[in-house]
C-alpha cells in the first residue's frame, strides 16, 4: 500500500441513471405523439381533485391516461378512475418522490400510441421531486390558496424546476384572505416569466383557460417536430 | 428526504470506480453540489455515512464543494451570480434572469484512493 493517497479524476453525474431513463422516456413520448404532464405540490394542495377534473373534462374529447405516485394507498387511483380514463397507481413504498425508472415500469403494458395526454401525479412533496427528471414535456407545480403566499420562497427549487404554476382552490380565496398579488410576485421571483393559472377544480372556475393552454402546448410540441 | 438514495448512488459510483481500478481502497470522495440541485449538504453528509455501512467504502469521507448559482443577465449580457435562491435576478442590476448556467451540479468529481 502506498503511503499517500492518490487523487483520481472521476466526473460522474450522480443522477445520470435517472437522466438516461428520463431521456429515453421523453423520446418515447415524442415518437408516440403523447404529451406528458407531471404534477408536483405539497400534500393536500388539491393535485388529485385537479387531476380528476382535468381527466373528466378531457376524456370525452381526447385520449388521456394518468399515473399516480403515492407512498402506500391506492385511494387516489380509485378517485381518478371515476373519470373513466385509464389510471395506474405507482406505490413508492418509503420513497418520497417518483423516479424515471418507476414511470418506465408503470408504462410497460400501456400502448402510448393510443394516447394524446399522459398525466403523472408525483408524491405530495415540495422538496425531493425537484431533482428527478421524469421525461415529462411540462411540469406543473400546484399551490393552493390555503397554503400561504410565501410557499414559493420557502421551496424555491421545486418552483424553479417547474414550467407552469397553478393556484388551486380559488373558490376558497376570499375565505382565507388569499393575497393573489403576493403569490404571483413570489412565484415570479423564483421563476421569472412563469405561466400562472388560478382555478378551482370544485367550481370549474379557470379550468377552460388552463385546458386551452394545455391543448395549445400539446399541438405546438407535437407539430413542431413533424 | 431523498438524500439517502442520492448517497447510495454516490457510494455505488465510487465503488464501481474502485473496482475498475483493481479494488483499491477509497479514502475520500469529492462531490460537487450545486446550490440549485435540490440536495441538502448536511442531510447528504449524514446519509453518506449510513450508505457506506457494510460496503468497502465504510470509513471513507465525503468532501462536498458547494457550487454557487450563476445566471445569464440579458441586460448586462454577462454571466452573473444569482441574487439569491429566492430571487432569480441579476445580482448587479436586478433584472429577472431565468437562465441558469451554473448551480445544478451533482457530480462525483474525484476520489482519493490507496493502492
Amino acid at each position: 500500500m502506498s503511503v499517500e493517497p492518490r487523487l483520481v479524476e472521476v466526473r460522474k453525474n450522480v443522477l445520470k441513471q435517472n437522466d438516461v431513463i428520463a431521456r429515453a422516456l421523453r423520446d418515447r413520448f415524442r415518437e408516440a405523439g403523447v404529451f406528458a404532464v407531471s404534477l408536483v405540490s405539497s400534500p393536500g394542495s388539491g393535485k388529485t381533485a385537479f387531476l380528476e377534473k382535468t381527466l373528466t373534462l378531457l376524456y370525452p374529447h381526447c385520449r388521456v391516461a394518468a399515473l399516480v405516485g403515492d407512498l402506500a394507498t391506492e385511494n387516489d387511483a380509485a378517485r381518478l378512475a371515476r373519470s373513466r380514463a385509464p389510471v395506474k397507481q405507482i406505490q413508492t413504498g418509503t420513497v418520497c418522490h417518483l423516479e424515471a425508472a418507476m414511470v418506465q415500469n408503470a408504462l410497460d403494458d400501456w400502448d402510448l400510441n393510443e394516447l394524446d395526454f399522459l398525466f403523472i401525479e408525483n408524491v405530495g412533496n415540495l422538496v425531493c421531486p425537484s431533482s428527478y427528471d421524469l421525461g415529462e414535456d411540462l411540469r406543473f407545480v400546484l399551490l393552493s390558496v390555503t397554503e400561504g403566499e410565501d410557499k414559493p420562497l420557502k421551496y424555491p427549487t421545486i418552483f424553479n424546476s417547474a414550467d407552469v404554476a397553478v393556484i388551486t382552490k380559488s373558490d376558497l380565496a376570499a375565505a382565507v384572505e388569499f393575497d393573489e398579488e403576493a403569490a404571483r410576485r413570489n412565484i415570479l421571483a423564483v421563476r421569472p416569466g412563469m405561466e400562472i393559472f388560478k382555478l378551482s377544480a370544485k367550481t370549474g372556475e379557470g379550468m377552460t383557460e388552463y385546458l386551452e393552454y394545455l391543448e395549445r402546448r400539446r399541438v405546438h410540441a407535437r407539430t413542431a417536430l413533424v | 428526504m431523498h438524500e439517502l438514495s442520492i448517497a447510495m448512488s454516490i457510494v455505488e459510483i465510487a465503488q464501481e470506480e474502485a473496482e475498475r481500478r483493481g479494488r483499491v481502497k477509497v479514502e475520500t470522495v469529492h462531490l460537487r453540489l450545486g446550490l440549485l440541485c435540490g440536495v441538502v449538504k448536511e442531510a447528504l453528509l449524514s446519509s453518506y455515512e449510513m450508505a457506506c455501512e457494510d460496503t468497502p467504502l465504510e470509513g471513507s469521507r465525503l468532501v462536498v464543494e458547494e457550487i454557487p448559482a450563476e445566471v445569464y443577465c440579458p441586460v448586462c449580457e454577462m454571466v452573473r451570480p444569482l441574487s439569491s435562491i429566492q430571487m432569480f435576478t441579476c445580482s448587479e442590476c436586478g433584472t429577472p434572469a431565468p437562465t441558469i448556467l451554473r448551480g445544478k451540479e451533482l457530480e462525483v468529481v474525484a476520489l482519493e484512493i490507496r493502492e
